[in-house]
């Protein structure tokens, strides 16, 4: 079976999509046959997943120094129980 | 769900029931493991450390006073992160009453076709220089520099890692909106730290353009 081929253009805009699984199988598959055959796409989609990679590692926002402790002295100040809802 | 979840949102529940019943001291080791998420979601809001710290402290306390009203109808998780976006939008609208959202550049642009710079290549920068201080600043720039309808769905989806249904619940918005302002925010990421992080600063050279535009 054939695959139509797709631009540059219909692959950047759904690049993100593919990345997360949120494509049918069928534009998947044509993206993966432009990849293989587009080296700026391939760049495109590298720096993409490279990019979800580092905001998405826990160490990006790091929590200012005693910030816990302080959240920690909030809550025992507040009242025993919350109120009834 | 999967057993280690369903696990964890039981003992959730317990936790706050236990809360619930009087024992404040509790309520620490319920929000605790969760603590990071609700001040990066400050943070990627107010965008000052100082705010965001306010911001989180004040999404905890309420999150207190409203716990007996927690239903369990989405993961405690969720619901503070949630009530955490709430008091960041709130503190930004006290702080600049008079900007309104709907003229933020994004929204107006969102139909629009995105074209990505054009680099050759990607050379890939590894999580581990964000335990360089200059690196991880810079992708934190980079984030902030995005205007609040990407950043704010960059930060739910690629940071905290919600699912797509959970973000549209928080923000209010579609689907739609949130995968084409999550697609568009990681291409404006790309695009904006490309160069920077490992062409410029570390290597020493700039990327190499194949096309004029």
């Amino acid at each position: 079976m054939t695959t139509i081929e797709i631009s540059c253009v219909e692959v950047w805009r759904e690049i993100s999509n593919y990345l997360d699984g949120e494509i049918s199988a069928d534009l998947r598959e044509r993206m993966e046959k432009h990849f293989s055959a587009c080296a700026h796409c391939t760049a495109v989609l590298d720096g993409t997943r490279n990019i979800i990679g580092l905001v998405g590692d826990g160490t990006l926002f790091q929590m200012p120094e005693g910030f816990s402790k302080r959240l920690y002295a909030k809550i025992r100040n507040l009242p025993p129980s919350p109120p009834r809802g | 769900m999967s057993a280690i979840q369903s696990q964890s949102r039981t003992n959730e529940a317990y936790l706050i029931k236990r809360v619930c019943d009087g024992e404040r001291e509790v309520f620490y080791e319920l929000v605790r493991p969760y603590e990071r998420m609700v001040y990066a979601t400050a943070i990627s809001i107010v965008k000052n450390p100082a705010d965001a710290e306010e911001v989180a402290q004040e999404a905890v306390l309420k999150a207190f006073s409203k716990l007996a009203s927690f239903r369990g109808e989405s993961k405690f998780s969720t619901w503070l992160i949630q009530i955490t976006y709430n008091e960041a939008k709130m503190k930004l609208r006290k702080a600049r009453p008079n900007l309104y959202e709907s003229i933020d550049d994004a929204q107006q642009n969102e139909e629009g076709e995105f074209w990505p710079k054009d680099y050759a290549d990607w050379r890939p920068i590894p999580s581990e220089l964000l335990e360089e201080n200059e690196i991880r600043q810079a992708v934190q720039d980079a984030i902030s520099s995005l205007s609040e309808s990407y950043r704010e769905v960059l930060i739910l989806r690629d940071v905290q890692r919600l699912s797509i249904k959970e973000t549209m619940t928080i923000l209010g918005i579609s689907e739609g909106s949130v995968k084409t302002r999550l697609h568009r925010a990681r291409l404006l990421l790309r695009d904006s730290l490309a160069p920077g992080i490992d062409g410029r600063w570390i290597k020493r050279q700039p990327y190499r353009k194949v096309r004029p535009w």
